[in-house]
């Protein structure tokens, strides 16, 4: 543990170094961890920089490293995909909020079919998964699409090889809709996958899937819509077939019940409501209820007010959901009461 | 007098000073491998506890139920290595070999700095040449024409994706080609030329001199050049990780996915926060080091048996 700390403090040093010798500084905050939400997190830090002077550096170095990071006291905040439960969070005197929601989608690769055309079970993507359906003229397949003409072609199933938040959520998902992959597989960052190959990186599996006739992966949507991948409808909670959008992401999200959740662990997998993508889920960031430096919490909790209320349409335009307003005065609620500086609260 | 005494006493104190920064330095290389050695195989303590010996002949890998075995990755690493070994040594061998008996002094110049060119580019433009060019490429003219003409053979079975065992040993065998070729190249050309003209003149051709002279003279230095190569095949990370398709199964076939012990640390490191995943990867790190390790002995063991064998001209 100690040797992968080093590791990543090491990393993030050098980030530093390079990213921040040609900027004087108002304020210098240092974030690192998942990468899902890095293209928006860059945008904002950018924005912000020019609007305020205030220096943001996030490091994407992947949600695990940026847990680790915080907990060893090196970073001011963490970025994580997968939330952590309300004991860990205690236990490291730890506060989580969501900043942003996003979709997973699973892209296909098969000639003739364009973006939305295919449609999707839960159970069939189970069974694509688990190595039970290894052709696109399936017969399972071919009920849910009676007017697709899906060819005679070997499906070549594609995951993320590095443990990732992406993985997270969408094993998540799975388990939830499917009793054998809860049992055979699980959720996690990184599972024994029944079948398939591997790609590093959403850009990874990007790759195989735009380059392997038959193949089926898994993106952040982000991606899918930046490399203009074909992506599936997929069957909802409430038996409809939705197509990712920011519409049906933010519909996943509204959802949520966000109040009772303790410590806004939340997964927004498999939600209720015809609207709803199933494979929704938040990313969040974690920092101190004790913070050392009341200046430092100040301006990061400004830097993050800011980032809900003006950073908005840099997030839809990126594909990303903005949080609702009434999770908005929840999270900020919780920072006035949780966090501290010298005893003292930062925030409003 | 006593000013050359000073003199001589001075000259010594600063052999002493010499000899002593040379074993300091001699020394930091053994005392870091030592080091390392202790670093992994404290980090690992946790695994090595848990599974044992098993750790090494299991193929279980598995994040969820805490279930890590080296068996895959182990496979992965000697298999995409061989692959490379076998196509890279005998090709450097003859590049060598053309560079330095046959092609005229320019073109040698020109293609000799071009492997060394080649030597220059980093690990991951390999990769992503070989999964955006190399990959598709293969799975759409190689791989269906081995699977129709060898597809009987288990080791060509299996649908072409491109990625795969078979490209990530095809990947290594170019990475490693320019150090092979450069190095087998520089040995050939130690070579004294008396030596090669007797042979000469004595009638033989080309080809005799080059297997019975050059080639022998230089047998310690090919052997080098061979694990040179060999070292960086089995350590390699980035390119690999790209290609080999990142599955912790084991198949006889090279078309299908793999992995390797340094992909999967590449892969999974960062995301690895349970202790016992986060041991279990550090002890796949002690295993490519005693790996490596348990290589260059081999070679070395079997270098000496070699020499021994030339100086008794057998």
């Amino acid at each position: 543990m100690k040797a992968k700390n080093l590791l990543i403090a090491g990393l993030v040093v050098v980030g530093l170094l390079v990213g921040g010798t040609a900027v004087v500084a108002a304020m210098s905050l240092n974030g690192a961890g998942a990468s899902f939400p890095y293209p928006l997190y860059s945008q904002w830090a950018y924005k912000y920089n020019q609007l305020t002077g205030d220096q943001i550096n996030y490091q994407s170095i992947g949600s695990g490293g940026g847990i680790a990071q915080i907990k060893a006291k090196t970073v001011d905040f963490a970025g994580s995909d997968a939330p952590l439960e309300k004991p860990e969070l205690d236990a490291s005197g730890l506060i989580q909020f969501p900043m942003v929601v996003g979709g997973v989608v699973p892209a296909i690769n098969v000639p003739g079919i364009k973006a939305g055309q295919f449609k999707l079970t839960p159970d069939a993507l189970a069974n694509i998964y688990l190595g039970k359906i290894t052709r696109w003229n399936d017969a399972a397949l071919k009920a849910i699409n009676p007017g697709l003409a899906l060819p005679d072609l070997a499906l070549t199933v594609v995951f993320r090889s590095d443990g990732s938040g992406t993985t997270w959520i969408y094993t998540n998902y799975l388990s939830k809709v499917s009793t054998e992959w809860r049992q055979r597989v699980g959720a996690g960052k990184s599972v024994s996958w029944p079948t398939g190959v591997g790609g590093k990186g959403n850009e990874g599996v990007a790759a195989f899937v735009q380059k392997t006739k038959g193949a089926i992966g898994y993106v952040e949507f982000a991606y899918a819509v930046e490399n203009k991948m074909t992506y599936a409808a997929l069957r909802n909670q409430a038996g409809a077939f939705v197509e990712p959008t920011s519409e049906t992401f933010q519909a996943a999200a509204a959802n949520a019940d966000w109040p009772n959740a303790p410590g806004f662990y939340m997964v927004l997998t498999d939600q209720p409501g015809a609207g709803s993508w199933p494979i929704t889920g938040a990313t969040f960031i974690l920092t101190y209820r004790q913070q050392p430096d009341a200046n430092k919490a100040a301006a990061m909790l400004k830097y993050f007010d800011w980032c809900y209320h003006h950073g908005a349409d840099v997030a839809r335009k990126l594909n990303y959901v903005p949080m609702p307003e009434n999770v908005i005065k929840l999270v900020q609620a919780r920072w006035a009461a949780e966090i501290r500086a010298g005893g003292r609260r930062v925030w409003p | 007098m006593s000013e050359a005494t000073s003199h001589y006493q001075s000259e010594k104190r600063a052999d002493t000073v010499f000899k002593a920064v040379m074993t300091a330095s001699a020394g930091l290389v053994l005392l870091i491998m030592i080091a390392i050695l202790i670093e992994l195989t404290h980090h690992s303590q946790l695994s090595l506890h848990k599974f044992g010996f098993g750790f090494l002949f299991s193929s279980a890998w598995n994040p969820v139920s805490g279930q890590f075995g080296a068996l895959s990755s182990i496979f992965g690493t000697v298999v995409s290595t061989v692959i490379a070994m076998l196509l890279a040594v005998p090709l450097g061998l003859v590049i060598a070999l053309f560079l330095v008996e046959l092609a005229p002094p320019w073109l040698s110049t020109i293609v000799g700095n071009a492997i060394e060119l080649l030597a220059a580019i980093p690990s991951i433009i390999y990769g992503m040449w070989g999964l955006f060019v190399f990959a598709p490429f293969l799975a759409d003219h190689i791989q269906p024409l081995l699977g129709k003409t060898l597809g009987f053979l288990p080791l060509f079975k299996g649908a072409p994706m491109g990625i795969g065992m078979l490209t990530a040993g095809i990947i290594l065998a170019l990475m490693i080609l320019p150090f092979v070729a450069a190095v087998m190249r520089d040995v050939f050309r130690m070579t004294p030329a008396v030596v090669k003209e007797a042979g000469y003149g004595m009638g033989a051709t080309t080809w005799e001199v080059t297997s019975h002279v050059t080639v022998r003279y230089g047998l310690s230095g090919l052997l080098g050049a061979v694990f040179l190569g060999l070292g960086r095949a089995i350590g390699e990370t980035m390119a690999i990780t790209f290609v080999i398709g990142n599955n912790h199964n084991i198949s006889a076939s090279l078309f299908a996915a793999g992995n390797s012990i340094a992909s999967t640390l590449a892969n999974e490191f960062t995301e690895a926060s349970e202790p016992l995943y986060l041991s279990a990867l550090v002890e796949l790190g002690l295993v490519l080091f005693l790996l490596s390790l348990f290589v260059q002995l081999a070679a070395q063991w079997w270098l000496k048996r070699i020499k021994l064998g030339i100086g008794r001209g057998t």
